[in-house]
């Protein structure tokens, strides 16, 4: 379960990686791979080193003044989410 | 005329020599020499048109690839390409000081063939048991801090021991279990009404697989890939002909699944003679089946035509004799009987566990193994 509190950081050998085809950043991982959008790609490069999602809330919120704080850790957790639902994230709670 | 997608992921069948004699390997019936394989430049320079074609996945296989001496050097020159490199392996021979080798020429992850869990059932289908030879290379996997996937091809002869697989999977550390049931393609479908399980072993083991699955969400990915044989609508075979995948064999044929020289009425080319770019976007062999104007009805008008891309066309070719035939795996396809008949026999046969074990015939090569 991932909450603000939790620290995150890709799983080994899950390679964050710009797509020169598509022009958008890919996470490649055994076998497979899953292409990002814009902030997608933004959340993941903060996972390459091992980081509070908290955070990851903050820095996105203040590249986004537009859009409510809690909205853009609502994204956050769910995309967080996601990606641990695939087996490409460590979670850990302090 | 279509317009070529871009593909994903490089299939490298790097050599046809293996340890191993599966009956139902994806190999064709008529295997190369060791002689005929293609050189280490010639590979690298496939590596590096795959990767300006658009590939991102690369998949070391063949045959066993550790049978090719250049396999760090092919690792190394994947890596410098941005390749993501996984190694589709039978783990023999074990060799952990190799597998460090790779992992440092840039190796991402590995997969490891399991035959059985049963030693006698191993043998049974694979010509000999390997266990102790996967196990020592999954540990080495682990200790190099390696992804591990275990890929169990299901059939009548191991379905039973599902959960043994899943046990086996928890046991060895692995991220991810494939239970893919046999596509009954060239030596399975040699073999097919030795290894095509009943609907009543599916049922079961789909549910020990679903429960599995639930219980080991977001630590092993657990997939259970149903046979077309049952499904009543035909598989997306390769995701489209032509379309995410690419294949090269050992001696450099560019195809667009495992199974494609088989269709003998298309032309295929050799990367000896043209790049891969070329191949995959101008042979009139990666266009035959590309898109939807090949198809036949009931595929042409069909609701489910972009889903599943009209099956198969390899087991089109196979079971009917005609490549651009509906896939007989669909209840609508003219030959949908064939299948049936197949399933009947299936549901006739008991459990081919104990010593009623009938004979395969397994995968032969030619020349040095």
């Amino acid at each position: 379960m991932i909450d603000a509190q939790a620290r995150v950081r890709l799983a080994p050998r899950v390679r964050l990686r710009f797509d020169r085809h598509s022009g958008r950043h890919v996470l490649l991982y055994p076998e497979r791979g899953l292409e990002l959008n814009a902030s997608g790609e933004r959340i993941a490069a903060l996972c390459v080193e091992e980081r509070p999602v908290a955070e990851i809330v903050e820095l996105l919120a203040a590249g986004a003044s537009d859009t409510p704080r809690d909205l853009v850790e609502r994204d956050v957790l769910a995309f967080l989410g996601a990606l641990e639902g695939r087996g490409l994230l460590e979670v850990s709670h302090p | 005329m279509t317009a070529a997608p871009r593909p994903y992921t490089l299939v490298a069948e790097l050599t046809y020599r293996c340890p191993l004699s599966c009956a139902y390997c994806s190999n064709p019936l008529e295997l190369g020499r060791a002689e005929d394989e293609l050189d280490t430049a010639t590979w690298i320079r496939v590596l590096r048109e795959a990767a300006e074609l658009g590939v991102l996945q690369l998949n070391l296989t063949g045959g066993e690839p550790l049978a090719r001496a250049d396999l760090e050097a092919l690792v190394a020159a994947a890596r410098a390409n941005e390749l993501y490199v996984n190694l589709i392996t039978s783990a023999v021979p074990a060799d952990a000081e190799r597998l460090a080798r790779l992992a440092a020429a840039g190796l991402d992850s590995i997969q490891v063939s399991v035959q059985d869990t049963d030693a006698a059932g191993a043998a049974w289908v694979a010509g000999r048991d390997a266990s102790e030879s996967k196990r020592r290379m999954a540990a080495a996997a682990r200790a190099l801090g390696l992804p591990l996937t275990l890929n169990v091809v299901i059939h009548r002869g191991n379905i039973a021991r599902l959960p043994a697989f899943v046990a086996l999977a928890e046991e060895l550390g692995a991220t991810r279990l494939e239970l893919a049931n046999t596509q009954y393609l060239g030596w399975a479908l040699a073999n097919r009404d030795a290894l095509l399980p009943s609907r009543a072993a599916l049922e079961r083991a789909r549910q020990q697989a679903r429960d599995a699955a639930e219980r080991l969400r977001g630590k092993i990915e657990v997939l259970f890939v149903l046979p077309d044989y049952y499904t009543e609508l035909p598989r997306a075979c390769m995701d489209g002909w032509a379309r995410r995948y690419l294949l090269v064999t050992p001696s450099g044929l560019a195809l667009p699944c495992h199974q494609a020289a088989r269709i003998e009425t298309l032309e295929w080319q050799n990367v000896r003679d043209h790049s891969l770019g070329a191949i995959w976007h101008e042979s009139p062999a990666f266009r035959a089946f590309r898109g939807e104007e090949w198809m036949p009805e009931p595929c042409r008008s069909c609701s489910r035509r972009a889903l599943d891309f009209g099956g198969c066309r390899c087991q089109a070719l196979a079971l009917t004799g005609d490549a651009a035939a509906t896939d007989p795996a669909c209840v609508h396809a003219p030959r949908h009987d064939l299948v049936v008949a197949a399933r009947a026999r299936a549901d006739a046969l008991g459990s081919v566990d104990g010593a009623e074990r009938p004979l395969l015939q397994l995968r032969r090569v030619r020349g040095t193994t």
